[in-house]
């Protein structure tokens, strides 16, 4: 299984701040992701980054039981 | 929470404490040089269509940004190799209007680099730094609208 932590508006989007999934590889986890969240969520999704185990990951990166995945919308540091 | 500044070159921090803005310059003194550039990111009283800003809450995904913060510190010193001292520190949690968010400080032996140095830190820091932004205004609250898709990495030449 591998976690899921949403951050910013997807979290609020998503309803949640984490989730646990069952995927073998970063594209199929999206798509699973898009699926459950929801039309808005699946639209911000797309114009995020998922980033694994705390770094940028390619799209297809295979994922192993213990991996965490973070959702990264569009960010808005600074001022 | 106190922030204590590291033994290092490089300050870099996401922090919830109040950010030591007189510290940082006090940091990045160096005596090789003579041109300190100090940035601070203050809270604002408006956004884009959004008058009467009273808050502003920063949510940070730490470990990434930590991570990202130390990509670009990097990033900063291939560029210009003659920097003296960097810091970075970003501010979590709910600040008001006139509060600062962000610091940004570089130190080179002359004033070019130094100026260079903190215009390409903060710029990229926004695009680079996973770091969001909820408004509450006069009228509702909201994530900020000013956001853009989040870069794996620093910009290598000035844009």
């Amino acid at each position: 299984m591998v976690t899921v932590r949403l951050f910013g508006p997807a979290r609020d989007l998503f309803g949640a701040p984490s989730c646990v999934l069952d995927a073998t590889a970063l594209d199929v986890l999206r798509d699973e992701l898009a699926a459950r969240g929801g039309p808005s969520f699946a639209a911000l999704l797309a114009r995020s980054a998922l980033w694994v185990n705390g770094e940028p990951a390619g799209a297809s990166l295979a994922l192993a039981a213990g991996d965490e995945v973070a959702v990264l919308p569009p960010v808005s540091g600074g001022c | 929470m106190v922030l204590i500044p590291p033994e290092g070159a490089d300050w870099l921090a996401v922090t919830d404490a109040s950010l030591p803005v007189a510290q940082a310059l006090d940091f990045a003194g160096d005596p090789s040089c003579g041109g300190v550039v100090c940035f601070c990111g203050t809270v604002r009283d408006h956004a884009e269509g959004r008058p009467g800003v009273e808050t502003l809450t920063y949510e940070a995904y730490r470990e990434g940004a930590e991570r990202a913060l130390g990509e670009l510190a990097a990033a900063a010193r291939a560029r210009w190799p003659e920097l003296g001292r960097l810091v970075m520190l970003h501010r979590t949690g709910t600040l008001v209007v006139g509060e600062v968010a962000v610091v940004v400080v570089a130190s080179a032996p002359h004033r070019n680099e130094a100026f260079d140095a903190a215009r390409y830190l903060i710029d990229e820091l926004k695009r680079t730094v996973p770091i969001w932004k909820h408004e509450r205004w006069a009228g509702g609250s909201g994530w900020s609208e000013c956001a853009e898709p989040l870069s794996a990495q620093p910009a290598i030449e000035l844009s």
